[in-house]
């Protein structure tokens, strides 16, 4: 609760984006809706935005990402921020650097945002509460607490093909237990009033209670799938199948993979997501990840429009005479 | 101390949209464009440049911007919470452009919409159409074609409201 509470000022506008929980529907309504309009950049002949000209944006990896990097590091780009990535993973933490020093060395380059992915839950949070005021914190995935942007494109891009939400169906399929992209997914959907979430998995791949985040809970993909609008695929952490709690991918597969006749026991006008990278013959068949019903790439795209609006918007409510900060 | 303040509704807004049409009409022709595109910035542009474009007969549908990733004032106020897209649906490059916005005041709005403008392409001429000009102008920047031109003190507040009727409000401490 308290990432929900630091996240907000005064006014409860957004200062950071550190999770989907305690946000009202008007946030991440704000969100979508800046979205939309920054839709139309890519297509245009210059593709790039002069708001956030001058500022400086850091892709704090601590923990590897190729896709969610890329995308944010474009987003920044396309804002006309100046972007650094680093990658200090392995680096420091073999330097002995504490996380406080390497954030202090950071901030001493005069930075206006931090994008946080780290393995450990609560990261992105405990930034957010060390960082100088003027500087933004967005979280890009921490341990298996949230993944709040990935929750916003998807959101963004089921909203787009299914606005329809009252009446709307999802199902989440795969390892929940792992998985911050389904808890972030869940919270979203429900604040913005998705009519039924459901998730499906194996007993050992779903947290105990799962029922309390208001999903229905399923072990059978040819009863959880059954008329759903939206299905999302997670993707299966190979090293999970080292913990037993999983026999093989190709059983995996055979009991929960996406196959085209587990997919037509959903709406025919279904979609289908995942956030990516596919495990190709492991959750999802190449026939409906490449179908004419996937549409992951999609999300990819919107990915990028996304997260140019949370920074817009969380950097714009650190806006402010700069000289009184520094 | 509370002062109250008051509305004049200077009324229905056609008089000055048929003034504004007029000027426009006259100036195209002096100039030889007979195709032009026009190009409303939200939201008040928009509706009098829809009304410019049936007026002048115009066939290429309206282009419509929202400057608010353009502004000059992001570090001070953000962005504005309700954006909405900008969509220009013809090819920009080479056209004749007429942008058209409400009230034309210190001309930042008009700055950050030619920025905009000339990220799509790259337009062979660009024109100004306002329905008022109340002076007060901070950079260099004129209307071609204005309804009306109105000398008000900074603190008055002047508004359209729309888009049927089109009626102008001036809000005085």
């Amino acid at each position: 609760m308290s990432a929900a509470h630091i996240q907000l000022d005064r006014q409860g506008r957004l200062l950071h984006f550190l999770t989907v929980e305690g946000l009202t529907p008007r946030h991440l309504t704000e969100i979508l809706d800046t979205a939309e309009s920054l839709r139309g950049v890519a297509e245009r002949r210059v593709k790039k935005l002069p708001t956030l000209h001058g500022k400086t944006v850091v892709n704090l990896f601590f923990e590897a990402s190729t896709r969610t990097r890329t995308t944010f590091e474009l987003a920044a780009k396309r804002l006309s921020a100046d972007v650094l990535n680093l990658n200090i993973a392995t680096s420091s933490a073999v330097k002995g650097e504490s996380l406080l020093d390497t954030l202090r060395n950071i901030e001493a380059m005069q930075c206006d945002m931090f994008v946080v992915r780290h393995e450990q839950s609560g990261a992105a949070e405990f930034i957010a509460h060390h960082v100088k005021p003027h500087i933004a914190v967005l979280n890009a995935g921490d341990g298996r607490h949230a993944h709040p942007t990935q929750a916003m494109l998807d959101v963004f891009t089921i909203r787009r093909h299914k606005p329809d939400f009252p009446n709307l169906s999802v199902a989440i399929v795969g390892d929940i237990l792992h998985s911050r992209v389904a808890r972030s997914l869940i919270h979203a959907l429900n604040i913005l009033g998705a009519g039924e979430i459901r998730v499906i998995a194996p007993r050992t791949l779903l947290p105990a209670h799962i029922e309390t985040l208001g999903v229905h809970a399923f072990h059978d993909p040819r009863q959880g799938l059954r008329d759903v609008d939206v299905v999302v695929m997670l993707r299966l952490q190979r090293e999970r199948m080292e913990g037993a709690l999983l026999p093989s991918e190709a059983e995996f597969f055979q009991r929960y993979g996406l196959t085209e006749e587990r997919l037509a026991l959903a709406k025919p006008d279904a979609i289908v997501m995942h956030p990516a990278p596919i495990n190709r013959g492991v959750e999802i068949d190449s026939r409906v990840a490449d179908g004419p019903q996937s549409v992951i790439l999609e999300q990819v795209t919107n990915g990028i429009a996304v997260r140019m609006a949370i920074m817009s918007i969380t950097l714009g409510h650190h806006a402010r005479p700069t000289a009184e900060n520094v | 101390m509370f002062i109250p303040s008051s509305v004049i509704t200077v009324g229905d807004a056609e008089f000055l949209i048929e003034t504004l049409t007029g000027q426009l009409r006259e100036l195209l022709t002096r100039r030889g464009i007979t195709d032009p595109a026009l190009v409303g910035i939200h939201t008040g542009g928009v509706w009098i440049a829809e009304r410019l474009r049936q007026q002048l007969g115009v066939l290429t549908p309206l282009g419509q911007m929202d400057i608010a990733f353009y502004r000059d004032d992001f570090s001070r106020i953000g962005v504005h919470p309700q954006v909405r897209p900008s969509e220009l649906p013809f090819d920009v490059d080479n056209r004749h452009i007429v942008l058209v916005d409400d009230v034309l005041y210190t001309g930042r709005t008009i700055r950050a919409a030619l920025n905009e403008l000339f990220d799509y392409g790259r337009p062979a001429s660009v024109l100004l159409a306002v329905l008022v000009d109340r002076g007060g102008r901070e950079v260099p920047i004129e209307a071609d074609a204005v309804g009306t031109r109105l000398q008000l003190p900074a603190s008055d507040q002047i508004q359209l409201t729309g888009p049927d009727p089109l009626q102008l409000r001036i809000q005085v401490p």
